[in-house]
């Protein structure tokens, strides 16, 4: 008898979910996932759809994302038609009523974020233009700081028994970031404007924080692949405008960078552009101290 | 700063001064004559110092403004009523086409929809009109009309449900049935200028059904879903006979699982089963005169199909190379009677009989699609149907036995100046049609424009 209660304890022990994290989060970039673990620590279990080597415009809603987002509490997005090859779809076909525009558990980051590059005119011959103006917002560690505030208190909302603790985890966060930001702004101080070339319009924030001034960039129109010609026009406006160096994401092809690099005689810079991006970038302090790190190295 | 100048010379001379003795009066008199100058000097300055506090003003309430531009920005921008307007796209698909003319039916297999006879020279083809948005927080519709010359088809119209959670969704109206894989591809989204010959054969295009979708997704780390669907089936293979009755006409069940192999590979597989009950569904054959008899077809058609997709880029990273291995295989059961009307007096074989008409035919295609640089990707396909056995019971004699598999060979290189334009280049060499084999040259245009939705998996 004894021996009958001991098992049925054990299979109930086995049975029974292992201490369950309260919240399945999916995001849709790396980023995101990060700040969510950051925010939700072990209140939550969070994985991104997309890695720092995919250029996050364009990725297929393929069966594990909508196996993914059936099981998703929380669906956290940049938003400002970032994902719009994709996210619809997965929204739509995953058949969870939770994660739908307009419910709590899809969050768009853009929406708490100072946006900046709207275009006055929306014509497809500019190229891939977002009509809600840049999305690659989190390259600004401002705009880090107010999304947390925004994604804490979703998490709360959603979460309300452990409202208090996602309040303070977001506290201590803003602490130690506004710290950082203090310390990268004056690690960055040197190189405010500092001449560059990016590949594309996804490093615009990181410009604006910093102040480096852009000479060029590497695709003819913002989402056009570059092309020889554009890349020789390129090379000339060097001549007559130095620039420091050029600047891709991690998940671009280095060829076009390093074709100029080489000819203009200046470094190609890879940087990580979000978490994941580099051995530096284990996470979101990771990314800004290894973003710095290198452009510092390339400018010294 | 001129006037600085001008008080610093001043004090000079004054300073300097002392070298020669000077009197009390001249002295008195210079520092009346300094006093004056200073007190003009600092009421200059006093005038300039307001100028400057007023610009730094006008600058903060710059700033500020520029401040709360950035706080509005952060909120929605301001609506107009027509925001509420459908995302509209359009699509044009026009082509230029070497090959042969006149009727080429793929031979053994009944004609799926009116006509056989490929266009050819310049072509526009089908012109799509899209539009789609959400109804209310509870469903999108979604409508996709095909234009041609004194022709609208409502290539799909219907609603699906947003809101109903524990993996369901419910589609309603008429849609591309969730068979197969590329079933619910749009022509635009082929990876090739035509329709492969096991689609062609089966459903003509694709197979529509006006009706009732469910699809179910399970809570699973791996993607399986399962569907199913009711419709009217007045479409190839059913008909309109077989759709005019309460009830369904047609029904379908589709199964699906798919997942990621590592961070560079994802796939997906499925079986589907259809099941039409086509009354009269009439159809041109050739018979032993080379007559085109008129038959109707009346019994109980079925379809098992096989799919899998598997598609691999580096690191999970398509914009640079990537590729896509497509498979579908189909076995299709056709029972019932078969008329063949009586056309003899215009030199047709056929004397108006009707007997059994059972048939047991199969096919499929593989493709591969490799994207080898940006912009350009290059791509094979064979296409395969197996005649199999076809029972014309007594029509057997006015009809020549056809033991004929058709088969073709595609291979395309498209260039994509951006993801909404492409221009395709294709050859094929085609064996579908008996004895006649054609070599087939397509160039081909895709442009899109509008908000374009997201294409599936």
């Amino acid at each position: 008898m004894k021996h009958l209660i001991a098992m049925s304890l054990i299979l109930l022990g086995l049975a029974a979910p292992a201490a369950r994290a309260a919240l399945n989060v999916l995001s849709c970039e790396p980023e995101w996932a990060a700040l969510a673990q950051e925010l939700g620590g072990d209140l939550v279990e969070v994985s991104s759809a997309t890695t720092a080597l995919q250029d996050p415009h364009h990725i297929e809603a393929r069966p594990s994302l909508l196996a993914r987002a059936r099981r998703a509490d929380l669906l956290i997005c940049t938003g400002a038609e970032l994902e719009t090859g994709w996210l619809p779809l997965l929204q739509r076909e995953a058949g969870n009523a939770r994660i739908q525009p307009g419910q709590p558990g899809y969050f768009e980051a853009a929406r708490f974020a100072r946006i900046i590059e709207r275009p006055t005119a929306l014509n497809r011959a500019q190229g891939d233009v977002h009509a809600a103006g840049n999305p690659h917002l989190h390259l600004d560690p401002r705009n880090i700081a107010r999304v947390a505030d925004g994604m804490a208190k979703r998490l709360a909302d959603l979460d309300p028994a452990n409202g208090a603790r996602y309040a303070q985890r977001n506290a201590d966060f803003q602490g130690h970031w506004a710290a950082a930001m203090a310390r990268w702004e004056q690690q960055g101080a040197r190189l405010r404007g500092a001449p560059v070339v990016v590949h594309h319009r996804n490093l615009s924030y990181l410009v604006d924080w910093l102040g480096l001034a852009v000479i060029g960039e590497l695709e003819p129109k913002p989402g056009m692949e570059p092309t020889a010609g554009h890349l020789a026009e390129l090379l000339e406006t060097l001549k007559a405008t130095p620039a420091r160096m050029v600047l891709r994401a991690a998940y671009e092809s280095p060829k076009a960078s390093a074709w100029l690099a080489s000819r203009a005689n200046i470094p190609a810079m890879e940087l990580p552009y979000t978490v994941g991006g580099s051995p530096g970038a284990k996470d979101l302090l990771g990314l800004f101290d290894d973003t710095l790190n290198r452009l510092l190295q390339a400018a010294p | 700063m001129f006037h600085r100048l001008l008080l610093a010379a001043g004090l000079a001379i004054v300073l300097a001064s002392p070298a020669r003795a000077a009197s009390p009066d001249e002295i008195s008199a210079l520092r009346a004559e300094f006093d004056r100058k200073f007190q003009s000097l600092q009421a200059d300055y006093e005038a300039r110092l307001k100028v400057l506090e007023s610009r730094v003003q006008t600058a903060e309430i710059k700033a500020d403004n520029a401040q709360q531009d950035a706080a509005a920005n952060a909120s929605p921008p301001p609506v107009s009523s027509n925001a509420f307007n459908p995302d509209i796209s359009l699509i044009l698909q026009g082509a230029y086409i070497d090959r042969a003319g006149g009727e080429r039916p793929i031979t053994g297999f009944m004609p799926a929809g009116e006509h056989a006879h490929g266009e050819r020279g310049f072509t526009l083809d089908h012109t799509e009109v899209v539009a789609s948005a959400n109804v209310d927080p509870y469903s999108r519709a979604f409508v996709n009309l095909a234009l041609a010359d004194e022709e609208v088809e409502v290539e799909e119209a219907w609603f699906q449900s947003l809101r109903l959670g524990h993996g369901l969704t419910v589609k309603g109206g008429r849609f591309r049935s969730g068979i197969g894989y590329q079933n619910e591809k749009h022509p635009h989204a082929w990876d090739f200028a035509d329709n492969n010959l096991m689609y062609s054969a089966l459903f003509g295009e694709a197979l529509k059904q006006d009706g009732v979708q469910v699809r179910w997704l399970a809570p699973t780390e791996l993607f399986l879903e399962l569907g199913a669907e009711v419709a009217k089936g007045q479409f190839f293979p059913g008909s309109d006979g077989g759709a005019d009755k309460n009830g369904a006409g047609a029904w379908a069940a589709f199964a699906h699982v798919g997942g990621d192999v590592g961070i560079a590979h994802s796939w997906r597989a499925g079986v589907s089963y259809l099941r039409a009950s086509p009354r009269e569904r009439e159809a041109f054959l050739d018979d032993i005169n080379d007559f085109e008899a008129l038959t109707a077809f009346s019994g109980r058609s079925s379809a098992w199909l096989a799919d899998f997709v598997w598609k691999w880029a580096p690191d999970g990273n398509p914009r640079q190379r990537n590729f896509i291995f497509a498979a579908e295989y189909f076995d299709r059961d056709e029972d019932g009677d078969l008329l063949c009307q009586d056309d003899s007096a215009a030199g047709g074989a056929c004397l108006g009989l009707t007997d059994r008409y059972d048939s047991a035919q199969s096919g499929g295609y593989v493709q591969a699609i490799y994207q080898f640089m940006p912009r350009w990707r290059t791509g094979l396909r064979y296409d395969r149907l197996d005649g199999g056995s076809v029972d014309l019971g007594a029509n057997g004699a006015f009809f020549d036995s056809a033991d004929f598999d058709p088969s073709r060979w595609s291979l395309m290189t498209d260039y994509s100046p951006s993801e909404f334009s492409r221009f395709r280049l294709q050859f094929a060499r085609d064996k579908s049609f008996q004895d006649d084999p054609d070599n087939q040259v397509i160039l081909q245009y895709i442009m899109s424009i509008g908000a374009h939705g997201a294409h599936k998996f």
